[in-house]
């Protein structure tokens, strides 16, 4: 780094090709777009099915379902904490909006509220515990992990007798409810979700967050050096539960279209979603010790993943073969990653 | 001496913890405009009274003085809003965020209404330019992260960031510690230029007698938690000033004893 002046004029910056190139390859999703192209090549050419237009709007639903929670757990990780209560709290949702819309109410918005302020509540819980304790999220989301766990199935029980919630679709309110969270529409000849939309809405919106906001750049302040941030009025605190919140709002997104989908709930699913939520933020570039990474990446992670659950079916492979392509990706994203991010920063 | 008062005096400031004395009768004048050592070696108290003048302890004795007015600061934010901001030496900048975000955290500027009220990239990547070029830094690339810079750099970067966020008194907290020679040339350099030139006081916190010098207008050496000595640039030597940090007289009793 030389301390000398260089002569340099502002308003002709333009930069070159390779400069841009530079800067691109700094950016942090750059080795999920390189996972991505793999991936896709390797299904494009072992499975038949995989170049079909409607086994493609399949691939994108699986890529939002996975990708939606991963996007707030993406902002949760660049601000330096985990949420591995999130794969549970999605079904903590849809209970609740099931259970409460059935039981109380009779309508199923007041079920779809209910459960919003409650997926929330959890998030700022999360939040408050992590702060409140000083204990790493680690460990402050492993116990809510274990508690909503165990509450979802024994609640459930408990007023359904039951494991699985009963059927919704006959409540008022129902048919604007799955139109809003769960309804499909013709592109191109594909059926998309609307689901799909959101997951894309949701990226820009996080993106903008992250990157043209003030609150974005406490995210990545609070997550790569806390008392720094703290240190120049950085309101960590707010940052942190503002964070987990996040993450219980896109919980109870996907618990609601899960349950406008099925109908019914059954009460012990979503458990280890929560890492594969944190394994797409990983892929995409998020770094494990907070301060860097991106929505765009998460949400590419969450492509690799869908394209990979339906690229083994349509290659006609047992699907149990799912997790052990996640954890190779994992591994060669990291290790990519890094790599990357040390030729980055070099300077 | 101008006849107006010191940006900050301390007159026999004393601080104890329980029972423990950890500074007793300090005295000690920064004007705007110069730079005052304090050193001290590692235990004498230096790091309490960074965090009296800083807000972040209250003095137990003895008057501390902004701008000729008695002051209590009960947070750092009280002791800012007068104009008194420590810079410390690790506890200032977010390695994985470009220059310019650090320039701003906590103080971004925006344009834009409510929903659409955005980070204003464009101007305070100039202001933070703009203000690194005043102090002789040129970043070429405002983007890169403040982890790649030097450890030089970096320290200017959070010092210049002080001062344009309207600092008048600088606490710096052995800003030269982690250097190698040249980053500390460069640093020192800055520390200098700050005061002479922006008008800052500065509180230079450090254990090198070389660097001190260097910059220095007057000098205070620490030693148990009293200041041992108090001398202008003009009473001192360089070589008195390392012999007394050195512990002088005792380290020369010291010398005797062992025979050599």
């Amino acid at each position: 780094m030389s301390d000398t002046m260089t002569e340099q004029d502002n308003t002709a910056r333009a930069p070159g090709w390779g400069q841009r190139l530079a800067a691109l390859i700094k950016r942090p999703e750059i080795g999920s777009v390189g996972g991505a192209i793999l991936v896709f090549v390797l299904f494009f050419v072992l499975a038949e099915p995989f170049r079909s237009l409607a086994s493609f709007s399949t691939v994108l639903y699986q890529s939002a379902a996975l990708g939606i929670p991963a996007v707030a757990v993406a902002l949760l990780m660049i601000g330096g904490e985990f949420d591995l209560s999130a794969g549970v709290a999605v079904t903590t949702s849809s209970l609740a909006a099931s259970m409460f819309a059935m039981q109380v109410a009779g309508n199923v918005w007041v079920g779809v509220g209910f459960a919003l302020i409650l997926s929330l509540a959890i998030g700022a819980l999360n939040g408050y515990l992590l702060i409140k304790t000083g204990l790493h999220s680690f460990l402050v989301t492993l116990s809510t992990f274990l508690m909503l766990q165990g509450l979802n199935l024994a609640v459930t029980k408990l007023v359904t007798g039951n494991v699985a919630t009963g059927d919704i679709s006959t409540l008022s309110g129902f048919d604007s409810a799955r139109a809003v969270f769960s309804s499909y529409f013709m592109i191109f000849g594909m059926s998309v979700s609307i689901i799909v939309f959101y997951w894309l809405a949701f990226v820009v919106i996080a993106t903008w967050i992250l990157l043209r906001t003030r609150i974005g750049n406490w995210i990545f302040a609070v997550g790569g050096q806390g008392e720094s941030a703290r240190a120049v009025g950085v309101p960590l605190n707010k940052v942190k539960i503002g964070l987990f919140m996040g993450v219980g709002f896109a919980a109870w997104f996907m618990g609601m279209h899960l349950l406008f989908d099925y109908v019914t709930v059954q009460s012990g699913e979503g458990v280890g979603n929560e890492l594969l939520y944190i394994a797409q933020a990983v892929v995409g570039g998020c770094l494990l010790t907070g301060g860097y990474g991106s929505a765009i990446g998460a949400a590419i992670g969450g492509f690799i993943f869908g394209m990979t659950t339906q690229g083994i079916i349509y290659a006609g492979w047992d699907p149990q073969w799912f997790m052990f392509f996640v954890g190779v990706m994992l591994l060669l994203a990291t290790v990519f990653n890094a790599w990357i991010r040390r030729q980055a920063t070099r300077g | 001496m101008s006849e107006q008062a010191p940006l900050i005096r301390l007159s026999g400031v004393s601080k104890s913890f329980g029972p423990i004395d950890v500074l007793q009768n300090i005295n000690l004048d920064v004007p705007a405009g110069e730079v005052a050592c304090v050193l001290g070696d590692n235990g004498a108290g230096k790091s309490t009274l960074i965090n009296i003048i800083a807000g972040l302890h209250q003095h137990s004795g003895g008057t501390f003085e902004v701008d000729g007015r008695a002051v209590h600061f009960d947070s750092p934010r009280q002791a800012l809003d007068r104009g008194i901001s420590a810079v410390y030496q690790h506890l200032a900048l977010v390695p994985l965020l470009p220059v310019w975000r650090n320039f701003f955290l906590g103080s971004e500027i925006m344009r834009g209404r409510g929903v659409f009220a955005r980070l204003d990239k464009a101007r305070m990547k100039a202001i933070t330019d703009d203000a690194l070029r005043q102090m002789g830094i040129v970043i070429k690339d405002l983007e890169q992260p403040v982890g790649t810079l030097s450890g030089g750099q970096r320290q200017c970067v959070s010092i210049a960031r002080a001062i344009h966020f309207g600092a008048r008194l600088l606490i710096l907290d052995e800003p030269t510690a982690a250097l190698g020679v040249k980053q500390s040339g460069v640093v020192l350099k800055y520390i200098a230029k700050a005061a002479r030139e922006s008008g800052v006081g500065v509180v230079f916190i450090t254990h090198n007698p070389h660097h001190a010098y260097m910059v220095g207008d007057s000098f205070a050496i620490l030693a148990r938690g009293e200041i041992e000595m108090h001398a202008r640039r003009e009473d001192l030597t360089v070589d008195d000033l390392i012999y007394r940090m050195a512990g002088g007289a005792e380290l020369e009793s010291l010398q005797h004893e062992m025979g050599r």
